[in-house]
């Protein structure tokens, strides 16, 4: 053979590979065409609009309003005459730089490219600046779609939304910079149903990056499909109720149903206008609020912040001795001024003598139930089996651990056992009566705002609970979450309500929240005055109504609010009344708990805390 | 046509010369389209790239009309003297040269630079023909095949040292002229088959290669054992392979700087990164890619002119044709270098001298190898290597330096004719 056809033999399989190569890159594979980085195809994306969030009565709570991108291609600015575009966008010019430096050093950042150099900014400002944008070479926007909230309410529920973080990118690919996602409350926890799917739409671009048209006659476009519209089981009119209600104090309102665990009312006091963590203003806001270290205004104080529960454990208590036989509805017993055990005591207001289970609800009696409490540990063979079978009973209602729902955050709370008596006080440290303030709700104990609603809906059912939600239909079709749809049952037999029942509802009749009671609706409910060793005493207050077929339960905790039937009592019959009768009948009621201000309180208590009031700021 | 005739126009092969114009003119007008820019539509502006370029092919007219006019005979009486100054070029630049994005390969002259390893590719060139053509040579002899390899290697290894490997690479086309000329073709299957095993041991993991090998080794062994001296071949082949596979390891670890192993890495899809070393060749693959069949016609490239493909008026120019002539102008571009490579071939093979015959060789197999690197680099196909496509690429050195080393050889085709 000829040596030359060797030669030959090269040309033409280099040839054929390559014409091969260049027929596959060129006319068969699409992925070129459609590369995000291919400038005569360029894809531009179509953000889905994000579901709406309803209250339960189809209020609505959580909309979307258009906000703009101003763009820039870098290379296209031409002469700009930055003094006046700054006064345009109503910045200055050192802003100007800094928003241009950010710009620059993001990832993917192109000379050639549309860049976000200003985002979310608001339909307001931007009115301003779009018939004079034209003058500016080189700019451009791009529609935005951002959270508006037309209640002005709730932000503790709602949530947010803001840019995904890089890290968060990285985890999440199907996630873009730039791309918004929920940040808190509802926004987060239904992230997955709120957000949509976004598009793209192709299109030719030359090479000044003017659009030509659609691309391949937009056979690859993709329409967004928006996020699934979610109803909540909070009723705005009695959650901004309950915001009124809490206006210049702290603390917390929880309310649910207890027929179904759907939060009605999830109040967290002091709050703040959701509106202001929307768009380009959210960082500062949010910076503000959260340098508010004294009021906390981010903090979701009924999901998150851990109190004593006081004197309406005291129920808890009746029921467990009830279930464990150490007393009978009838049993008496006598206070005198407290429990006195050795060198012990614990004081008692109530008004003493001889009395049974129901007038021990009615009037709060610490010696009941510090008696009743001895009674129930004492009655196992030794403390420890005794602590753990009331800490199996207390932790049935759902204290002391998560609660597994659908709220993005949440705490524990505290409802110690033998193990945690001998870990602190070893284990031959301590007996029944080391542990007696757990008899009246004080001591170790911690419950937060929910946990104590959801125990008031379980005493409001005579023995179990809904875990308690916050949306109760997707897309207006209900929820099939099954956390949700079986009930947890205590493990107090159905009979021990009873009698309990009948002192909570002595409370509202004769009791120690009878200022509070309407004639109108039977209720029932107790009160308690937690104490509180960095200050004031928080007044708490749990409810539920109507006594023979509840249709509402709640928890109260204003912090600092001295005792239950001051601050916590009335507001809750008040909103037991709104929800169940639509009105409010005791308008002096009402404006002295709307007008009531705790400040001066919380004034005192900073400046014995840090020595001044200085850092206490009530603007919002 | 009177073949006799002492007309140089007459015997001038017009087909090569065909092939040379429409390669430099569509090389223009790609220069042109890459680097377009509104404020100096014109394309004669010598302020910008194209313009310059039209006047590094106007002084290549100007060469070729020297050459075709020089005799015939002064080539070989130049060949070695060309050589020598040549390498003392390439010497000389090492130390006396301008850095330039890491490699010293300019000779810079106020605003005008040279680069002397594009010279040295037609003086080798002669100077391998020559010595080989030489009436005392016998190219049986082992001595004259060191001599020949050495010829090629001494500008090889000067380049290495500015370091420019793409330039390198090239002078392995002299391993298919000496081919040619009767060196043994187991050294460029055994370069293949070498070549094949290092990208497959970078792909394999090579325990599992190297049992391959071995068993297909046995096998082979086994099914010609009685046709001496295959099984004894085979084993050394076998076992050489296996001590090649894991030494292919080790080179490729120690020796390759990394951003080299990683755009072998890319090149076999190993790694994935379009930010760094996988930037360029995904951002070439996108331009080619975006043309589609029939491009996106003269100067509405996008992806080329708006600078996310880099070196596009050098090293990436094939881009520009992918994106604007799409595959029926990359389709026209190989077709005309490989025609053009035939053609070389064809008359190189017409011959009546060996010093011709040798330098035609040297011609088609360096524009050959520079067509391979620099298209495959393009279309992905091979690591990203920078050397210019000849003729096409911008640059005054390289269209001179293949201007005279085609024209050289067309001259020498003419000029037999007026030998007898």
């Amino acid at each position: 053979m000829k040596r030359q056809f060797l030669l030959y033999f090269f040309f033409l399989l280099v040839g054929i590979a390559f014409v091969a190569r260049l027929f596959y890159v060129q006319v068969i594979d699409k992925q070129y065409k459609l590369s995000g980085s291919n400038q005569a195809q360029q894809e531009i994306k179509i953000f889905p609009t994000r579901g709406y969030i309803f209250d339960r009565n189809g209020e609505l709570l959580v909309t979307n309003q258009p906000a703009y991108d101003l763009l820039v291609i870098s290379n296209n600015v031409k002469d700009l005459d930055t003094v006046n575009f700054c006064t345009l966008l109503d910045i200055t010019p050192e802003q100007f730089l800094k928003y241009w430096n950010r710009m620059t050093k993001k990832r993917g950042y192109s000379n050639y490219k549309p860049n976000i150099l200003v985002p979310l900014i608001s339909k307001e400002e931007f009115a301003k600046i779009q018939e004079y944008l034209h003058d500016y070479k080189g700019f451009s926007v791009q529609t935005r779609i951002l959270r508006e909230y037309p209640r002005k309410s709730s932000a503790n529920v709602v949530g947010y939304i803001g840019e995904v973080s890089e890290s968060f990118i990285k985890r999440n690919p199907e996630y873009n910079q730039g791309d918004l996602i929920g940040k808190a409350g509802i926004d987060k926890a239904y992230e997955k149903e709120l957000r949509g799917q976004s598009g793209s739409k192709f299109v030719l671009v030359d090479n000044h990056n003017r659009i030509k048209g659609p691309f391949l006659n937009g056979d690859y476009d993709e329409p967004a499909k928006p996020g699934y519209d979610l109803t909540s089981t909070i009723d705005i009119e009695l959650q901004i109720l309950g915001e009124q209600l809490m206006s210049g104090k702290r603390g917390s309102i929880v309310a649910i149903e207890p027929s179904s665990g759907e939060i009605l009312a999830l109040v967290s006091a002091p709050g703040f206008d959701p509106n202001l963590l929307v768009g380009n203003k959210r960082s500062v806001n949010y910076k503000k609020l959260e340098a508010d270290s004294i009021n906390l205004p981010l903090f979701d104080r009924g999901l998150l912040a851990q109190y004593p529960p006081g004197s309406p454990f005291k129920v808890i208590n009746a029921l467990i001795a009830l279930q464990e036989g150490v007393i009978t509805p009838s049993t008496q017993m006598t206070c005198h001024h407290g429990f006195h055990f050795g060198g012990l005591t614990v004081a008692c207001h109530c008004s003493g003598g001889p009395m049974a289970l129901r007038k021990s609800i009615s009037k709060s009696c610490n010696n009941y139930y510090c008696t009743t409490f001895k009674r129930i540990v004492e009655s196992y063979p030794d403390a420890h089996q005794g602590m753990n079978a009331w800490s199996n009973h207390v932790q049935s209602f759902g204290l002391g651990n998560y609660l597994n729902n659908d709220l993005p955050t949440g705490t524990k709370g505290l409802v110690p056992n033998s193990d945690y008596y001998d870990r602190v006080l070893g284990y031959t440290g301590w007996k029944a009566v080391t542990t007696i303030s757990l008899g009246i709700g004080q001591g170790e104990l911690l419950v937060t705002p929910i946990q104590l609603a959801n125990m008031t809906a379980a005493i409001a059912n005579k023995g179990y609970f809904y875990t308690p939600h916050i949306i109760k239909e997707v897309n207006h079709k209900p929820i099939e979450d099954e956390r949700f749809a079986e009930p947890k049952k205590t493990t107090i037999d159905e009979e021990h309500f009873i009698p309990v029942i009948e002192g909570m509802y002595d409370v509202f009749e004769d009791g120690t929240a009878r200022g509070s009671r309407l004639e109108s609706i039977p209720m029932c409910g107790k009160t308690g005055t937690a104490e509180n060793p960095h200050g004031q005493d928080h007044s708490i207050f749990i409810a539920f109504a109507p006594k023979d077929d509840p249709k509402i339960a709640l928890a109260i905790i204003v912090e600092n609010g001295y005792w239950g039937s001051r601050w916590a009592a009335p507001m809750a019959s008040l909103m037991i009344e709104d929800y169940l009768h639509d009105s409010i009948s005791r308008p002096k009621m009402y404006t002295r708990m709307v007008e009531g201000d705790l400040h001066e309180d919380y004034r005192e208590q900073a400046i014995a805390k840090y020595g001044t009031d200085s850092i206490l700021n009530y603007d919002n | 046509m009177s073949r006799e005739s002492n007309n140089i126009w007459a015997n001038l092969d017009w087909i090569s010369v065909f092939l040379y114009l429409a390669l430099v003119f569509m090389g223009w007008i790609s220069i042109y389209a890459a680097v377009y820019n509104e404020e100096h539509q014109s394309i004669f502006d010598t302020t910008q790239k194209y313009g310059k370029q039209l006047i590094w092919i106007g002084t290549s007219f100007v060469l070729i009309i020297a050459i075709l006019f020089l005799s015939g005979r002064i080539f070989e009486v130049i060949a070695f003297p060309t050589y020598i100054v040549s390498m003392v070029l390439l010497a000389l630049v090492l130390v006396v040269g301008k850095e330039i994005s890491g490699a010293r390969s300019w000779f810079t002259f106020g605003s005008f630079s040279l680069q002397p390893s594009e010279f040295a590719k037609f003086a080798t060139a002669l100077a391998v023909a020559r010595y080989l053509s030489l009436s005392s040579v016998d190219f049986k002899k082992l001595s004259t095949k060191l001599i020949s390899i050495l010829l090629f290697t001494i500008p090889a290894i000067l380049i290495a040292l500015q370091p420019d490997m793409g330039s390198v690479l090239v002078y392995s086309a002299f391993v298919f002229v000496l081919y040619r000329e009767g060196l043994s073709g187991y050294l460029i299957f055994g370069g293949v088959w070498m070549v094949v095993l290092f990208i497959l041991s970078l792909l394999i993991e090579n325990t599992y290669l190297a049992v391959s090998i071995g068993a297909l080794s046995v096998l082979l062994i086994f099914m010609f054992r009685k046709n001496k001296p295959f099984p004894l071949v085979t084993g050394l082949v076998g076992g050489a392979s296996i001590g090649f596979v894991y030494m292919a390891g080790f080179i490729f670890n120690s020796a390759l700087a990394p951003h080299q192993k990683s755009r072998f890495n890319i090149l076999l899809g190993l790694e994935k990164d379009y930010s760094a070393a996988g930037y360029n060749t995904h951002q070439s693959l996108i331009a080619i890619g975006s043309g589609g069949f029939s491009g996106k016609g003269f100067l509405q490239g996008t992806q080329t002119k708006l600078d996310f493909v880099p070196e596009q008026s050098t090293d990436y120019i094939f881009c520009t044709v992918g994106e604007e002539w799409g595959f029926i102008g990359t389709m026209l571009v190989v077709l005309l270098f490989t025609a053009l490579f035939f053609r070389i071939i064809y008359k190189a093979e017409k011959q009546k001298t060996a010093f011709s015959r040798i330098y035609g060789y040297s011609v088609a197999c360096i524009i050959f190898l520079h067509f391979t690197i620099n298209i495959g680099m393009a279309i992905g196909l091979l690591p990203v290597i920078g050397i210019p496509l000849p003729f096409f690429s911008y640059g005054g050195s390289s269209l001179w330096g293949f201007t005279i080393l085609l024209f050289i050889f067309l001259k020498l085709d003419a000029y037999q004719w007026e030998i007898w």
